[in-house]
Order: structure tokens, then sequence, then C-alpha cells
């Protein structure tokens, strides 16, 4: 239940982060029911905030979603769902219910973890979306709040397990993506220099192979966060 | 509508990101290469968004915002010192709102 109480909180950031980007109650809650994927979805908002382009920010949003891509890869042999199970399971791949379920003994507990943790978060970041879209809309001005922190703070719970366990090239890929972001965010619109900014991946193809198996970040799923 | 036709999309984009990892073969992760660059981007892309955001202004311009910054210096050190998630997000929060109280920033 702390995981579902984190999310919750940080379901109420997003609701929040939402309505202040000019988002709908109605809208933001359809993105945490639909899209369900945290990351994205801030991401999502703070292009719409920053007066970007839709397409920029639908990019980027899908380009941090491709994460939850590796993660069902390692899920589907753990799950071995098919057919419509699959279909519906998919719906909840995201960062902490990968990350529950990967650490499970046998396929059985494997499910019901996935199956417990997925509606627990699901419920807490829905219904807390709400509850801060709503709020948001009855209070004038949000940054007393320190809400306007809680965006980056999330995404820096969920880089710093991967610097953690990273190597140098983790590190260099980091600094050069915030690098060229900073750089060019003066002179693009907004969410484009984050899209830019994913060029910094390519440090990761230079040299050897040091990781042989599991690559960094990806190999302790249960520290990954939402 | 434009932006409810974004946000559709984009969920559905997301949901058939999912969906594609649950079905392909599995093989696809024994390509080094791969696996490697789709590692590397989320964390190019979260070290881009910390900093965006952490230093947005109005517009397209950057600011300093120092109540916020010492949100974000907050919740660096409630992951050094390998703290909940929630204790990260309540920090920044916290720390962001006490010291704006204050007059920071």
């Amino acid at each position: 239940m702390g995981i579902g109480v984190a999310v919750g909180a940080a379901g109420l950031a997003f609701g929040t982060a939402a309505v202040t980007a000019g988002l709908s109650p109605a809208q933001s809650v359809f993105l945490s029911l639909f899209m369900f994927t945290g990351a994205s979805q801030f991401a999502l908002v703070g292009v719409i905030a920053g007066g970007g382009s839709l397409v920029a920010g639908a990019m980027g949003a899908l380009l941090l979603g491709a994460r939850n891509t590796l993660y069902g890869l390692r899920l589907a042999d753990v799950l071995g769902w098919r057919g419509a199970r699959r279909a519906l399971a998919a719906h909840g791949v995201i960062d902490e219910t990968t990350a529950v379920t990967l650490v499970q003994p046998d396929r059985e507990s494997a499910r019901t973890a996935f199956v417990t943790t997925y509606t627990v978060l699901g419920g807490f970041w829905v219904s807390t979306t709400l509850v801060g879209a709503l709020a948001t809309e009855r209070v004038s001005d949000i940054s007393v709040f320190g809400l306007d922190a809680v965006g980056p703070a999330i995404f820096l719970g969920l880089l710093w397990p991967r610097l953690r366990e990273g190597d140098g090239r983790t590190w260099l890929t980091a600094l050069l993506g915030a690098g060229l972001a900073l750089a060019a965010t003066p002179f693009l619109p907004s969410g484009v220099p984050v899209l830019l900014a994913a060029s910094a991946a390519l440090v990761a193809l230079i040299g050897p192979d040091t990781e042989a198996g599991a690559p960094a970040g990806e190999n302790r799923p249960e520290e990954v966060r939402p | 509508m434009t932006l409810w036709a974004a946000l559709i999309a984009t969920a559905a984009g997301c949901y058939l990101l999912k969906y594609a990892g649950l079905a392909a073969p599995r093989r696809l992760l024994d390509n080094p290469w791969l696996r490697r660059f789709a590692t590397a981007v989320p964390i190019a892309l979260l070290a881009a968004l910390i900093a965006v955001e952490a230093l947005r202004g109005e517009g397209q311009a950057l600011a300093w915002d120092a109540a916020r910054m010492g949100g974000l210096g907050a919740a660096v050190l409630a992951l050094v010192l390998r703290a909940p998630f929630l204790v990260v997000i309540i920090a920044a929060a916290a720390t962001t709102a006490v010291l704006r109280a204050l007059g920071v920033g």
C-alpha cells in the first residue's frame, strides 16, 4: 500500500499540473485512465504548459513511454497471457507493476502481484488525479504549495536508480541530454529540446558491451520508480 | 477539439507501445545494440526533462527559481538517503513551499 500512497501523491501533482497547463479535469482524468504512464503524462502536460506544439509533446510522451515496451518484453514470459487477457494486461505495463511482478518466484504469484499492483495503483492514480484537478480549479495560485517542484522530482526519482547502477556512459548520456535540452530551449519550441536530447542516447552505443546480460537500470527492476 | 485529439492519439500510442512489448518476440532483448540504445533513451529524456522543468521560466526563457531549486535539492538529499518515493516527492514540494513562504525565489 505504501507504493499506492506514493502514487497518490504523484496523482495529485499530475492533476494539478494538467489543469494548470490548461487541460480540463475530464481531460486530466482521461490521461490518467487511458495513457496510464506517469512520466509520459507529466512530459506531455509540461509541453502544453510551456505553450509548445502538441506534436512535440506527443512525441516526447511516446519516446518516454517506449520504456514500457522493454518492460513488456520482460513480462511476456513471466505472465504468459494470450489474447484478450494480454490486451487488457498491456494497459497495466508500467514501472511499478513491472518492478513488483519480476521479483515474484513463480507465474502464479507473478500474475497475482501484477493484477494487485495494477488495480491498486490504477485506483489511486486516477482518483487522486481527479482530486488534484478539481482542487486546482478552485485555487488561484498553486505555486505556494510547491507543486511545480513535483514534476522534476518525479523524473529525478525515475532517473536516480538508473544513475546509481550505471557506468560512466550512463552519466555522460544524462549530462549530454540535459545540456542539449537546456542549450536548445531558448531557440526551439517547447517540447522539441527534450526530443533533441534523446539523441544523447547514441553515447550508449560507444565502446564495448560492458554489461553482459542486463543493462544498467533495467537489471534491478525492484528499484524502478513510478 | 485539437487538444482532445492529441490526448487520445498519445494515449493510444502509449498503449500500443506497452502491447508491443508483451506481444513481440522476447529475443529482441538479446540484440545488444537495440538493448543499449533503448535503455539509454529514457536516461537522456529524463535528464533533459529534469533540466528543462527545473529551470522553466516565462515562455521559452530559462529561469533560476531558488525555491524550486531548493525543493529539488531536498529531493536529491532524500534520494541519497534512500528515502521512499513518497518522501522524495513531499520533500520537494514542502521545501519549495516553505522557501517561497519565507520569501525565497
